[in-house]
């Protein structure tokens, strides 16, 4: 059971829930390997869409995710809203609600916004995504694709590199990753390492090269390119001389190692376009994925007693 | 009107008094102390039995908020708060709108507290005019119109020169400058402390370096000039390391700190709760402890309240986006008597912080129930516990991160110039 009517964060998350989530997942994955992808237990309900920061592959996966599970898909489309003529948050998340809404799906550039509608909402409220705090959908479809070619997460080593410091994916997938009981190395410049870091149960690595060695699963993260103007790094260029993954940095981890990236990917930049499309890559498996964990998360949320 | 204190503990450093004593008050003023029974008869008798009697709080660092912000607060309502708090004379920070900057605002401002306010008002004028650190106010006009001290507070006077100039130009008057002390580059963008708990909320961090920079190169300047300075809401271990250092050595410095920062951690904020948004940020453990131990050792001189009341729709939004500020002055005793009822210091050190060295440090003669002074008193019930209900403060800021707290010592009643508020009655 999930106790909680939202999905705020994996932080709130029990490892109960999380193998909850994942294996009902699993039997979405089924439905969307069929010729007809669509279920019914969801006829009635209404998916509302509230993105404050722009998004295609999150909001497109969670529309899938609601269709195939036959509910309606709504996008409260914030760019051409009320919100630009200067409504509130509150206003804005209130108007959903009075609209009829089940389900409101939230991303916002400022952490904490998922539990401020929570706190004012009676529907279920879903992070997708809130400034530097928790993606936790993300990490859901990261650890069922892990689980799909790892088959269990103790004792596994992770590495995340990157951007860390700026990445709600790396924090969510850190939580996941260690309450799951895998070891979980982060690599990164000193200047993107979030502060205390470390107390989180992670290793920290400023080198590519040691941090990858042995890592059964690498998982990269998009580097905003508007990073190098602020001073966190010299150039393009040097980052990915330092932390790009490529042929030779990845020769580093286990033969068996699986990339993973949760796109859009800087090619070029955080990874080499050989690794991308190499056989180690996972990244499109974990996009088809999202669509399950999705409907796992919009099926179980809808079964929890307001 | 005679109105005499009777059945109350008096305690006032000023006088070296702390025993049970009455104290009579004719209009204004205070006639005189006397042993219990030994009081000539008065009008009005104010009982004060089971608690102390104690001068009345003096804040040098309060937002009122207007001119240009009354929907915030205005000077009647912030003072009301103020005597509800047990404070007598608030002194208030220039950034309103527009800022005061010069005389007329100045003048404005004693105008409105004279009519509305309920208690002694004195205005802070700002260092630099705008508060944006380009040009040095007209210090001689403005203490002329009644303000006792000078701030940019809100922001820092950012262009270290002119800070340079501002503590020596101030040495002509004696008054005091006083510095918000924020590396403003080093806190682009920040909305709570950096460190462990702003990884875990992903909300950008202010470095304790942001404050502590400017803390260092405040001190310096001090020494270079030998101007008065005051450093405001001191936040940081690091800080009172500083401030200690540089008394240590001679340099005219007096610092403050406000209760919410040895009352709180940053653990706080992973609720998300905008009223625990305040700058500087609530820090650590580690320096909620060096703050007592800076209050307990006199490196910090006083405790003031950083009063920042704001209207509800500022706070229930984004926390990026959200207000900083703490509305404080009715909460300020309770949550500094927490200090001695743990015995970090005694009531006497408490209210040398709360009302002989503020008054001190800008040059008022508050802070002291000697015959002859000003009547302002507060009665206060060292015993009493209550819960805090934000909703019920005078001030129209509601914004406390303490509501619903369980705090033990009560403002009974306040007699501000003479004029008694009394809180026990409802």
């Amino acid at each position: 059971m999930i106790q909680s009517k939202d999905l705020l964060g994996i932080k709130e998350l029990t490892p109960e829930e999380i193998y909850l989530i994942l294996d009902t997942a699993a039997g979405f994955k089924d439905v969307l390997m069929r010729d007809i992808k669509k279920v019914p237990p969801l006829r009635g309900k209404t998916v509302v869409s509230l993105f404050f920061e722009p998004s295609t592959r999150t909001k497109t996966s969670f529309a899938l995710a609601s269709k195939r599970l036959s509910a309606d898909f709504v996008n409260f489309s914030v760019s051409t809203s009320s919100v630009v003529k200067g409504e509130s948050l509150k206003d804005t998340a209130l108007t959903i609600q009075a609209l009829g809404a089940d389900f409101v799906l939230v991303r916002h550039a400022s952490s904490g916004v998922p539990h401020l509608l929570s706190n004012i909402l009676d529907i279920s409220v879903i992070n997708a995504g809130d400034g530097a705090n928790e993606h936790p959908t993300q990490a859901l479809l990261d650890m069922f694709t892990i689980q799909s070619y790892k088959k269990k997460f103790k004792g596994l080593n992770v590495a995340i590199v990157g951007d860390i410091a700026h990445s709600r994916v790396a924090k969510s997938n850190i939580y996941a990753l260690t309450k799951l009981e895998a070891n979980v190395r982060l690599i990164c410049p000193p200047t993107l390492t979030p502060a205390e870091v470390d107390k989180l149960g992670v290793e920290v690595h400023h080198s590519l090269d040691k941090g990858l060695k042995d890592v059964d699963v690498i998982m990269a993260l998009r580097l905003q390119l508007e990073r190098q103007s602020k001073g966190f790094l010299p150039s393009l260029r040097e980052y990915f001389k330092l932390y790009g993954l490529t042929a030779d940095s990845v020769s580093h981890a286990k033969d068996d190692a699986i990339v993973m990236h949760p796109g859009p990917m800087n090619r070029g930049v955080e990874i080499a376009s050989s690794i991308a499309d190499g056989n180690q890559s996972v990244i499109l498996e974990q996009v088809t994925n999202g669509i399950a964990v999705r409907m796992a998360v919009l099926y179980l949320l809808a079964g929890v007693k307001k | 009107m005679i109105t005499l204190i009777k059945n109350g503990h008096v305690v006032d450093p000023s006088q070296n008094i702390d025993g049970p004593m009455e104290i009579l008050i004719k209009g204004r003023k205070i006639e005189g102390l006397y042993p219990k029974g030994k009081a000539p008869e008065a009008e009005k008798i104010i009982d004060a039995t089971k608690c102390f009697v104690i001068p009345g709080l003096v804040d040098i660092h309060t937002h009122l908020r207007e001119p240009g912000f009354e929907y915030k607060e205005t000077i009647e309502t912030g003072t009301r708060s103020a005597v509800r708090g047990g404070f007598t004379t608030v002194c208030c920070m220039p950034n309103t709108d527009p800022v005061n900057d010069n005389v007329a605002v100045t003048e404005f401002i004693l105008d409105k507290a004279k009519k509305y306010g309920s208690c002694t008002v004195h205005p802070i004028g700002a260092i630099t005019t705008g508060s944006n650190s380009e040009e040095l106010t007209e210090l001689q006009a403005l203490i002329k119109a009644g303000c006792i001290a000078f701030s940019d507070d809100g922001r820092p006077v950012t262009n270290s020169q002119m800070m340079r100039r501002a503590l020596e130009y101030s040495k002509i008057f004696d008054v005091p400058v006083i510095s918000h002390c924020e590396d403003l580059q080093l806190s682009e963008g920040g909305v709570v402390n950096e460190g462990f708990v702003s990884t875990i909320v992903g909300l950008k961090g202010i470095p304790k370096a942001a404050e502590e920079t400017m803390v260092a190169r405040d001190l310096s300047l001090c020494e270079l000039t030998g101007g008065k300075l005051h450093i405001a809401h001191v936040s940081t271990a690091g800080s009172v390391n500083l401030i200690r250092n540089a008394k240590s050595r001679g340099i005219n410095v007096t610092a403050e700190t406000c209760p919410h920062y040895y009352n709180l951690t940053d653990e706080a904020i992973i609720s998300y709760d905008t009223n625990l948004k305040v700058n500087p940020p609530i820090r650590t453990a580690v320096d909620v402890e060096a703050i007592k131990e800076g209050i307990k050792d006199g490196t910090i001189d006083i405790i003031a309240t950083d009063h920042a009341p704001h209207h509800f729709d500022d706070k229930q939004r984004e926390f990026d986006s959200a207000a900083f500020g703490i509305s404080g002055l009715e909460t300020a005793f309770a949550l500094s008597y927490h200090l001695v009822r743990h015995e970090t210091i005694d009531l006497k050190q408490l209210i040398t912080m709360m009302c002989i060295t503020p008054s001190k440090i800008v040059g008022l003669n508050k802070g002291t129930l000697s015959p002859g002074a000003d009547a302002d008193i507060a009665v206060v019930n060292p015993e009493t516990i209550y819960k805090v209900d934000s909703s019920s403060f005078l001030s129209k800021g509601k914004n406390s991160p303490f509501n619903k707290w369980t705090l033990t010592g009560s403002v009974e009643k306040t007699i501000a110039m003479g004029k008694v508020f009394d809180w026990s009655e409802k």
